[in-house]
């Protein structure tokens, strides 16, 4: 308990300038169970909006932001010199963030410039420098010791609850930004449009596989998703195979889910699938082949042809 | 500098093949690496094509492929080299310090031999599926201080920089990058393509120098400790349901629609 009182922890939080990413609240609350103090980190353009959202979380102490140009896109290279200054000012034991496509590309950067060893992807912290996370696509749980000074790591959103987003008071402060670095520019962004729920915090997500045999037949789980407010993924196979894009994939490689309620469709189940969805709630699996390994995980199994049961389903809940 | 003359390193580590069911040690230290099938990891095959492909289009003078780990890590460089790299170099690391082996010190290693080759462009997979660590293109930037073009989709030579469009979790990103860079490949970047016969042949006459951390001035000391490997708590199988009806009827049940 004592020593816990000389830890204090940075959540590098992760944003669209005008709003949070939830996963920032799941590594709060992993942040939280270390036990010291829990600083959030805020860098943009125009993130004012962004801290003072943060300063109302509960069991945030402080919030620093720091607006420039240079921010744009969140880039790397931009983003750890202004890290490594907040980190020899404020001597922080534990820097962390969400394992997004964000926190993955920014973390072992800034670990790397501390000369410390990072820890990916964590699903349970069982001390101050023990931590688990899966290895082999989730087949198998690893135990870690980190003897490093500084522990950097990046936590997986759905192994940790989002932290209550009212009740925190926390300070803001600004913090100056250090001189860009100009080594890499940000150009743009093509998000898919979407008005389904985000599929990393969706509670009900339909997923399609190489069942499918076609994009456009990926009709039939937008119309049953929209029955059940649910986003759309797709397996790996159904990506590599063209049907789909990239972002829409759980899996090893993809997005982890582990909504209330997950639905496969047409997905034979493979490894690397699993590893991405197995920690869901309740499991539906959907496929005409009764031998597919998606059955052995699944809560409820109808052994059918997709095409015929996918339409029979959405009218049922329309009922 | 002219495109034509960059020079490309490609990363490619030997893992457990993809297809391959991994079983843990019953004394839990690891899994099962002994007489398994083993593999060019993946997204390092892609990063490999990525290069190969980058000259073919004579942007790139040459590529070298490096794989750290024991001496099985050759058979993964003529693979490599198989596929169109020119030339491999292995970082000789002892069965013993490999088990304890983790991005960081391959970092070091990478970052020490780009400099040491005069490379201009690093490509490596976004991760290995072995560890899943997702790190070393990361951490290979930041010790060579060049910039980073993670997850890559696309990646294009425009003069002295990068164009590289990325996976990020809502779609796609595009960002340009100063060269000196590391890429790391993403799945949609290509489609790499299988050695043939007469290139394996080729391959086989191709040079391998063996490198030692220590020539590089490398410390392999581990940093992380595994202390545990064990088996994932399983999931059991539900039901089988016969209609859309009765699945609908389970699902209210239990609250979940």
């Amino acid at each position: 308990v004592l020593l816990h009182r000389f830890q204090s922890t940075l959540v590098i939080a992760e944003h669209a300038n005008e709003a949070l990413t939830p996963i920032t609240l799941n590594t709060i609350t992993a942040a939280k169970r270390l036990g010291g103090e829990v600083s959030c980190l805020v860098a943009g353009t125009n993130c004012e909006k962004v801290a003072q959202e943060l300063s109302k979380v509960q069991g945030v102490s402080k919030v620093l932001f720091a607006q420039h140009d240079a921010f744009k896109g969140l880039l790397a290279e931009e983003l750890t010199p202004l890290i490594l200054e907040t980190q020899k000012q404020f001597s922080y034991t534990h820097i962390c963030a969400g394992a997004s496509a964000f926190g993955k590309n920014l973390l072992p950067r800034v670990a790397a410039k501390l000369d410390v060893a990072p820890i990916s992807d964590i699903t349970e912290i069982k001390s101050p420098d023990t931590f688990v996370r899966t290895i082999y696509a989730g087949n198998a749980l690893c135990t870690v010791k980190c003897d490093e000074k500084i522990k950097v790591f990046s936590v997986r959103g759905t192994s940790f609850e989002a932290a209550p987003v009212s009740g925190g008071s926390a300070t803001v402060e600004k913090i100056s930004a250090p001189a860009p670095v100009g080594q890499s520019e940000w150009i743009e962004q093509k998000l898919t449009k979407s008005d389904r729920p985000e599929l990393t915090s969706a509670k009900v997500v339909v997923s399609g596989g190489r069942g499918l045999k076609s994009g456009e037949n990926f009709k039939l789980l937008y119309e049953l998703a929209d029955q059940l407010h649910a986003a759309v993924g797709a397996s790996r196979a159904a990506v590599d195979a063209g049907f789909v894009p990239n972002d829409m994939q759980v899996g090893q490689t993809g997005k982890i889910v582990a909504p209330e309620l997950y639905i496969a469709v047409g997905i034979s189940g493979a490894i690397q699938h699993l590893a991405g969805m197995k920690d869901s709630k309740t499991i539906v699996a959907i496929n005409k082949d009764p031998e597919a390994p998606i059955f052995q995980v699944a809560d409820y199994g109808l052994v059918a042809d997709l095409f015929k049961v996918v339409p029979e389903l959405t009218a049922a809940l329309k009922k | 500098m002219a495109a034509a003359g960059l020079r490309a390193m490609v990363g490619v580590k030997r893992v457990i093949d993809y297809a391959v069911k991994v079983r843990v040690k019953p004394d839990n230290s690891g899994v099962v690496t002994d007489g398994v099938k083993h593999s060019m990891n993946p997204f390092c095959e892609i990063a490999v094509e990525e290069a190969v492909r980058l000259k073919e289009k004579k942007l790139v003078s040459e590529v070298v492929a490096v794989s750290c780990g024991p001496q099985q890590c050759q058979e993964t460089i003529r693979t490599a080299l198989a596929m169109g790299a020119d030339r491999g170099l292995h970082v000789d690391i002892p069965a013993k310090d490999y088990e304890n082996l983790t991005p960081f010190q391959v970092s070091k290693i990478l970052a020490a031999l780009a400099k040491k080759e005069s490379v201009n462009l690093l490509l490596l997979g976004k991760q290995a599926i072995d560890d899943d660590c997702n790190q070393t293109g990361q951490m290979t930037a930041a010790f060579l201080d060049w910039p980073q073009g993670t997850f890559a989709s696309e990646v294009s030579v425009d003069g002295d920089w990068l164009k590289v469009e990325r996976e990020i979790d809502g779609g796609l990103e595009t960002v340009r990058l100063k060269l000196p860079a590391v890429v790391t490949a993403d799945l949609r970047l290509n489609e790499p393509r299988y050695a043939t016969l007469p290139n394996i042949m080729k391959a086989k006459k191709k040079k391998i120098e063996v490198v030692k951390p220590s020539d590089l001035g490398v410390d392999l000391t581990p940093r992380v400790k595994t202390l545990s490997v064990e088996d994932p708590p399983q999931r059991k199988a539900g039901v089988k349901v016969e209609t859309v009806e009765d699945l609908v009827a389970k699902l209210k049940e239990s609250g979940r629609i």
